[in-house]
């Protein structure tokens, strides 16, 4: 069963990390992307640039509307995904839990639905 | 001795001083209003001024007393730069000690310095801080180690726990947390965090970033805090029994480049112990025992002690470790103790009877927890029910971060015959 762990943080400029403190993020990202490896269950990872970067658009009142930020303007915003694949929730919650970003964010876990694979969606179990 | 040899040593004794008294000094100076975080920056000047004073003038008699009068000075001088109406009151200082003259404070015994750790530690653990900074903030204002290299041995980014140590400090002071030893009635619930905070450092369950080197540190650092508690409260039995507990597991450590393969306790190459801090563990826990109250901790290090007894006796007392284990459940229930219990009286009376203590009950937290599907695992294989230890096995698996107690399980699983 496939699961994605979605990870979000506060990234406002105030609590922006020190060049050393984002080092040893990405550093703890790094041994954490080798031991999902190592354990084989691991699918896609990705870390997004911070919300100061994004860009929105919606077309939901029937003209683009672009905004200048995020979707939704909270204090811990997404930040970034892991998909991992392991034969249940305990095994994914085992995961999120050592996941570095549980120890200043809040991950979380969620079972993928259907996946878009080789021209057709199949079920992600 | 010429002039770099003097600063050399100079520099040497400042350093060993540091480790040796800081948390002294500290404990001392931080009691008098409060503001740990003024008490440390006043103590650094100390020395700072030490590092260059010394190698002149030469290491002063009584080095420590030294060093306090320098910090007190210079805590004087920001209270009255800082144009404090009210005068500093000093109250650190000890009645009949009236005057911080060097004189004075030359012909003192270092050992004569009162020693307020014991207060510092109950600030360090009150109820109103919040338990995740309790350890860190002992280590730092006890120890003396620096944000830093906490941050290391907790794997969380150095600015965040540089972070929540001003914040726990700024809340100790504007919040008037006194620097007291409880009173007798209250000290065992007020001891109990302390002691708490103390274990957690032993034995955190370290995320996949730390590996075995944040781990070992870390042990260390808590053995050096339950040693310090220890020594300061030698009538506690639940102090010494923690003290024990830490010595007769830290002396099974692998020393110098832990091993990629994970042995099994009762495995382990017994002459690779560390036979010193087993006889200390020993010696703790024989303290403990004659004091003749039970606890928590020193009913873990006996069971600690019973293991620890292979490395002479060759030999486990499976049927002391059933009976220490339930004990342990009585007075402390969880889960690991829970999984011990069952893994020792399957020992003692069977697979089966072992396996009927780890039947899921219902409780999420037990089919969460690793060790129990692991025990499941090899009491099934035990038990010849070779397809049920299979499936345990592969959950047990799915549900360990750790690559060496996964490749460990891995192979006992390939091993099962025909599954």
């Amino acid at each position: 069963m496939r699961y994605a762990l979605l990870i979000h943080y506060p990234q406002s400029p105030a609590v922006a990390p020190s060049p050393e403190a984002m080092n040893e993020g990405k550093a703890a990202f790094h041994a954490y992307a080798n031991a999902l490896n190592e354990a084989g269950v691991l699918r896609l990872a990705e870390i997004l640039s911070t919300v100061d970067n994004a860009t929105s658009i919606s077309m939901k009142n029937g003209t683009l509307q672009v905004q200048d930020g995020p979707f939704a303007d909270t204090k811990e915003a997404f930040a970034g995904i892991f998909i991992i694949d392991v034969p249940d929730l305990d095994a994914a919650l085992a995961w999120a839990e050592k996941c570095p970003a549980a120890r200043w964010g809040t991950i979380e876990v969620r079972p993928a639905g259907v996946r878009y694979v080789d021209g057709g969606w199949t079920n992600a179990t | 001795m010429d002039e770099r040899d003097l600063a050399a040593d100079a520099a040497a004794r400042a350093e060993e001083l540091a480790r040796a008294a800081y948390g002294r000094l500290l404990a001392i100076l931080a009691a008098s209003g409060g503001d740990i975080e003024l008490a440390e920056d006043c103590l650094a000047d100390a020395f700072a001024e030490a590092l260059e004073s010394w190698p002149t003038s030469g290491v002063p008699r009584n080095p420590a007393a030294w060093l306090l009068t320098v910090a007190r000075n210079r805590r004087q001088d920001i209270a009255r730069s800082a144009a404090a109406r009210r005068s500093d009151r000093l109250d650190d200082v000890a009645p009949g000690a009236a005057g911080d003259a060097l004189s004075v404070l030359e012909d003192i015994d270092p050992d004569a310095i009162p020693d307020r750790r014991l207060a510092l530690l109950f600030v360090c653990a009150h109820p109103a801080i919040d338990p995740a900074v309790r350890t860190p903030l002992m280590l730092q204002t006890v120890l003396g180690f620096e944000a830093v290299d906490i941050a290391r041995a907790f794997a969380v980014p150095a600015t965040t726990m540089a972070q929540r140590l001003v914040r726990a400090k700024r809340r100790i002071r504007d919040a008037r947390i006194p620097f007291v030893v409880p009173e007798r009635d209250q000290m065992p619930a007020r001891l109990a965090p302390v002691l708490e905070a103390i274990y957690g450092a032993y034995a955190i369950d370290f995320p996949v970033v730390a590996g075995a080197q944040g781990r070992d540190d870390l042990a260390l650092e808590a053995y050096h805090l339950a040693a310090t508690v220890a020594e300061l409260l030698p009538d506690d039995a639940e102090a010494l029994g923690l003290a024990a507990l830490i010595s007769l597991s830290l002396a099974r450590r692998p020393v110098g480049g832990a091993s990629q393969e994970f042995v099994p306790l009762e495995e382990q190459d017994t002459s690779r112990w560390d036979a010193e801090l087993i006889a200390r563990g020993e010696r703790y826990l024989e303290r403990a025992r004659a004091l003749g109250s039970i606890g928590r901790f020193q009913l873990e290090a006996a069971i600690q002690s019973v293991h620890c007894a292979r490395a002479t006796t060759g030999v486990i007392d499976w049927r002391a470790l059933q009976t220490l284990y339930a004990a342990l459940l009585s007075v402390a229930p969880t889960l690991g103790a829970r999984v011990a219990h069952a893994a020792a009286v399957a020992r003692v009376d069977g697979a089966a009877a072992g396996l009927r203590l780890l039947e899921l009950d219902g409780s999420e937290s037990l089919r969460r927890f690793q060790p129990a599907w692991a025990a499941r695992a090899h009491l099934f294989e035990e038990a010849g029910r070779l397809a049920d230890a299979a499936v345990a096995y592969d959950r047990a698996i799915s549900l360990t971060t750790d690559a060496t107690s996964r490749r460990y399980l891995e192979r006992r699983r390939a091993q099962l015959q025909n599954v």
